[in-house]
């Protein structure tokens, strides 16, 4: 494969240094911060997970300093509940989440060959949600106001205000926003793994770094938003005093439990998988050979990701559910031992049928699968009902979740760590350094965490702030406390090995000689992610391809120039990555930073119950996503088509299906439906544990009429924006106009029909959970009833600015889409508090 | 190679879609699972001795997962080039598709079974 123009250093100079100017990253003391290339907002995203786990383990440290011997007062019982609630939150929210997509923003681009993610401002948007979020859960502590409730923030406890204070208000609001930013993260991650890949690199051939993050970002979009749902009702509740939770006005807290696991058990999994995947990079690297059973790796990740969402209920064994219920759950807790076995199975037959180069990383690799599987072994015990009702709540539980999570997050990502600070800053850590911290830290793990088996068993509860002397603890929690220091001491150590990177020298390109494409990264490397995109014949193509690493260097491959002046990348097929188009992607702003702050200030001044501040925010936040989406999307270019190379030639516009953008709407309306199941599962979840419900004395509420009238309008307003879709795409703007101007007002006609149901019946949400969830679901309904409006218009808009016509008509297709959710949810909202009250 | 008139099961289109089938078809009996004994317990206050439905619902959950794991294997096994099959080409990735979706329902086959088990030991609902 040759190209002949290519060989011509001169025109490759050129090239170079138009793509140079292209990449260019903003200057300036705050400029630079407008940047939104991935290999700069990537690492700043890890540096900022990396600093909130430091924080976090802190927290921990001084926890084990104060159990370290039976009645110590080193610390209040006050404090000891905000350290154990921040360190749980903050490792969970601000730390295994976040550092997954900041490693994936990070990596992503180059396993795929990709100049950049496919929405670049939007990385930069949920790192800036990330650190403002962070900032003020983390900081609550300084100001004695950190959330105290657990983790978990179990009702009633949490939602009483008298007897939880801002703390459950900060936790609530200040996570809800950096969800809003993982759940970002996750519609960026899909499309990047199915849109972007090169050429050539068909399913068959994705790295399983690839396929692991594709499935993890699925579980987030399924995972998340009950949480999301959980966290209205909860803030709702607080707030506004409707009693969702509250057993004497007909609310459960077990609902609570219920949406907190259905997130929380997939969140195991969400932050277990992309380090696992990590193995799936370094152990072929290592092994000198091609990975082992890579169809198995598929299965065992996507079989994980479906189990891990039948589990959550076996954190709930002890709540009094029928036993045929945990049965369910305890089954599929088995039964995920299974394709977790099997990626771990694939990775030491990998092993053992290679040439083991015993490296930094592959220890920390295997040293952390050890700990893993007792972990693993551990969680089969307590996946066993009878043996969990003993062991709940007790220091056996500590024991086992940090195994689990030390083995199959922390220490997998130190071995990443190791594995990929050559490709990020060009240099190599210590080998020494890194071997010492490795035995501090797998001694020190098994020091804290192994004798809390025994306190555990011998009855030690979690979350008590200290023990009398006679229970005879002391010696356990002694030997814990001392692991604890010690792991920290490794932590440290790694540290100090971080901080001396800058002093040394560059290592050489690719220094494992791995076979993968990240490892195409130079030690000097430039910001235009890679010189020419390749395409991919094989799953190692450094190793298989020949002359692969020039070719890309001398741009042979596609798209070597930046002759418009704008950034680019290619966009492919789903399953065979035929290339389809060259979308131009977004650059250095200050728009996501604002949008990032106005949204915050929604989120923060909401906690300090400062609403009218909060509304102005939130009209701030709306007019940068319009701002946003007017300058930054859809554009429609000053060409149809422009070549790549090697006489292709591809258009630089497309719309629907085909799309990157087409996918992000669909990706967000599925967590968007996703939340508002949780929300119906809640209407549903009363009736169940009610034996009337709707009670009899608010069953007329809100009647059949106004629903079924609301149910007609919405789905009148969908229809109408398939119409004006249609019709606009054979030409008839004007009428596909006026189609829109019958969407809009179908949809704010539904927000009055919707809000007259409950209203004409006096539904009091204060008095019962039964008119709160109903106005919960109509409010939930007519806000995306407005928001529809909003969309409709600006399809209008656009059409009428003329930056949409039929043959660019990105707009209409992607609020289509968001029209297909919104009908889906008026349909079952309003046949939910209409109907079946009825039928009940 | 001597032409051969593809089967039905391997004429059939093999995307992501189809390998989740198997999944899906056991969350789907798991919701189902759950959601039966939520609402029999809760307004019956107890399950039939002989659950019909249950058992109807999961040997329809089992013959739909079998299914999708006997197409996935014809279409594993079209003639083609020689293993390993990791080649750029779009046989071994439907292959790849194929068998994974093959592995997936073996899967889901066990974890169905596994759900069911426990209407087959528990008789009550406290």
């Amino acid at each position: 494969m040759s190209l002949h123009d290519q060989d011509d250093p001169a025109l490759r100079a050129a090239q170079e240094d138009r793509l140079r100017a292209v990449w260019k990253p903003p200057s300036g003391l705050f400029l630079r911060w407008t940047d939104c290339n991935n290999n700069r907002v990537g690492v700043w995203y890890v540096l900022t997970a990396f600093a909130f786990m430091l924080f976090a383990g802190v927290l921990a440290l001084i926890m084990r300093t104060q159990l370290a011997v039976p009645d110590n007062d080193l610390v209040s019982a006050g404090t000891f509940n905000q350290l154990f609630t921040l360190h749980g939150s903050m490792m969970m929210f601000l730390f295994a989440v976040p550092m997954f997509e900041a490693v994936s923003i990070i990596l992503l681009p180059q396993l795929l060959g990709a100049r950049d993610l496919p929405f670049p401002r939007l990385s930069a948007f949920g790192y800036w949600s990330f650190l403002l979020g962070g900032v003020f859960v983390g900081g609550s502590i300084f100001f004695n106001a950190a959330p105290d409730g657990g983790w978990f923030m179990y009702p009633p406890l949490t939602t009483r205000t008298d007897l939880s204070g801002l703390g459950a208000d900060i936790w609530m609001l200040g996570l809800s926003f950096i969800e809003v930013s993982s759940v970002a993260a996750a519609v960026e991650l899909i499309v990047g793994v199915l849109k972007c890949r090169p050429p050539g690199m068909r399913l068959n051939l994705m790295p399983l770094y690839a396929w692991y993050i594709l499935v993890v970002a699925v579980m987030i979009l399924f995972a998340f938003p009950p949480l999301i749902a959980g966290d209205i009702l909860f803030e709702m509740e607080r707030l506004l005093n409707w009693p969702f939770f509250d057993a004497s006005r007909g609310g459960d807290p077990l609902l609570w439990q219920h949406l907190f696991w259905i997130f929380g058990h997939p969140e195991v999994y969400i932050v277990f998988l992309p380090s696992i995947a990590l193995f799936a990079m370094l152990v072929p690297t290592f092994s000198n050979r091609h990975l082992l059973g890579y169809p198995w790796i598929v299965l065992a990740a996507v079989g994980t990701a479906f189990l891990s969402f039948g589990l959550w209920v076996h954190h709930m064994f002890t709540t009094g559910l029928p036993k045929i219920s945990l049965a369910f759950f305890s089954a599929a807790s088995e039964a995920v031992a299974i394709p977790t076995a099997v990626q771990i199975f694939a990775f030491i037959a990998t092993l053992w049928a290679g040439r083991v180069t015993w490296s930094t990383p592959l220890l920390y690799a295997t040293g952390s699968l050890a700990i893993f599987v007792i972990g693993g072994l551990t969680g089969v015990m307590v996946a066993v009902a009878p043996f969990d009702w003993q062991a709940h709540d007790t220091y056996f539980i500590v024991a086992h979740l940090h195994y689990v999570l030390i083995g199959g997050t922390l220490l997998p990502l130190f071995a990443g760590l190791y594995y990929y600070w050559p490709l990020i800053t060009g240099k190599r850590l210590s080998d020494r350094l890194g071997r010492i911290a490795f035995w501090m830290l797998f001694v020190g793990a098994n020091l804290t965490f192994f004798p809390m088996h025994f306190s555990g068993l011998m009855g030690m509860p979690r979350r008590v702030f200290t023990y009398p002397a006679e229970l005879g603890l002391g010696g356990l929690n002694m030997a814990s406390t001392l692991g604890a220091w010690l792991f920290a001491a490794g932590v440290a150590v790694i540290c100090v090995d971080l901080c001396l990177s800058p002093r040394r020298a560059k290592a050489q390109r690719n220094p494992w000689g791995a076979g993968t494409l990240e490892w195409l990264a130079h030690p000097d490397d430039e910001d235009w992610g890679i010189r020419s995109i390749p395409l991919i014949e094989s799953r190692y193509p450094i190793w298989d391809q020949k002359d692969f690493v020039q070719k890309v260097d001398e741009g042979r491959f596609f798209l070597p120039d930046a002759e418009e002046g704008r950034r680019e990348t290619i966009v492919t097929t789903v399953l065979d990555a035929r290339p389809l188009a060259v979308i131009r992607l977004g650059t250095p702003s200050v728009i996501p930073i604002l949008t990032a702050l106005s949204l915050g200030g929604v989120f923060i001044l909401t906690t300090y119950h400062l609403y009218w501040a909060a509304l102005v925010c939130a009209v701030a936040t709306l007019a940068c996503a319009i701002w946003w989406l007017w300058t930054g999307t859809a554009e429609i270019p000053e060409k149809p088509c422009k070549p790549i190379g090697h006489g292709i030639e591809l258009p630089l516009y497309i719309s629907g299906p085909a799309a990157p953008g087409w996918w992000a709407m669909f990706i967000t309306m599925m967590a968007d439906a996703t939340a508002f199941s949780g929300l119906v599962f809640g209407y549903y979840f009363f009736w169940t544990r009610h034996a009337d419900f709707p009670p009899m004395a608010m069953a007329d509420g809100p009647g059949m009429y106004w629903p079924m009238v609301a149910l007609v309008l919405g789905v009148a307003s969908w229809l109408a924006t398939i119409a004006a879709r249609e019709v606009h795409a054979r030409g008839d703007v004007g009428i596909a106009r006026l189609l829109l101007m019958l969407g809009i007002a179908t949809s704010l006609a539904g927000i009055a029909a919707g809000l007259a149901g409950p209203w004409t019946h006096g539904m009091d949400p204060e008095n019962h959970s039964y008119p709160a969830i109903v106005w919960t679901l109509t409010v939930w309904t007519v806000a995306h009833a407005g928001i529809a409006a909003i969309m409709q218009s600006y399809a209008l808009a656009r059409s009428i600015a003329r930056r949409m016509d039929p043959q660019h008509d990105a707009d209409i297709r992607n609020v289509t889409v968001y029209m297909h959710f919104f009908a889906l949810t008026a349909i079952v909202a309003y046949a939910t508090i209409g109907l079946f009250p009825n039928l009940s | 190679m001597k032409d051969r008139r593809p089967h039905w099961s391997e004429r059939l289109k093999v995307t992501l879609w189809t390998l989740i089938v198997p999944p899906t078809i056991w969350a789907g009996h798991f919701l189902f699972s759950y959601l039966w004994a939520a609402v029999s317990c809760a307004k019956a206050g107890a399950f039939a001795t002989f659950p019909t439905l249950f058992v109807v619902g999961t040997v329809l959950a089992l013959i739909l997962i079998a299914l999708s794991g006997w197409i996935a294997w014809n279409q594993g096994r079209i003639p083609g080039a020689s293993p390993p099959h990791e080649d750029a080409t779009d046989i071994d990735r439907q292959r790849f598709l194929a068998k994974s979706t093959l592995l997936l329902a073996c899967l889901s086959f066990v974890g169905v079974l596994f759900t069911s088990l426990p209407v087959i030991f528990l008789r009550d609902c406290l």
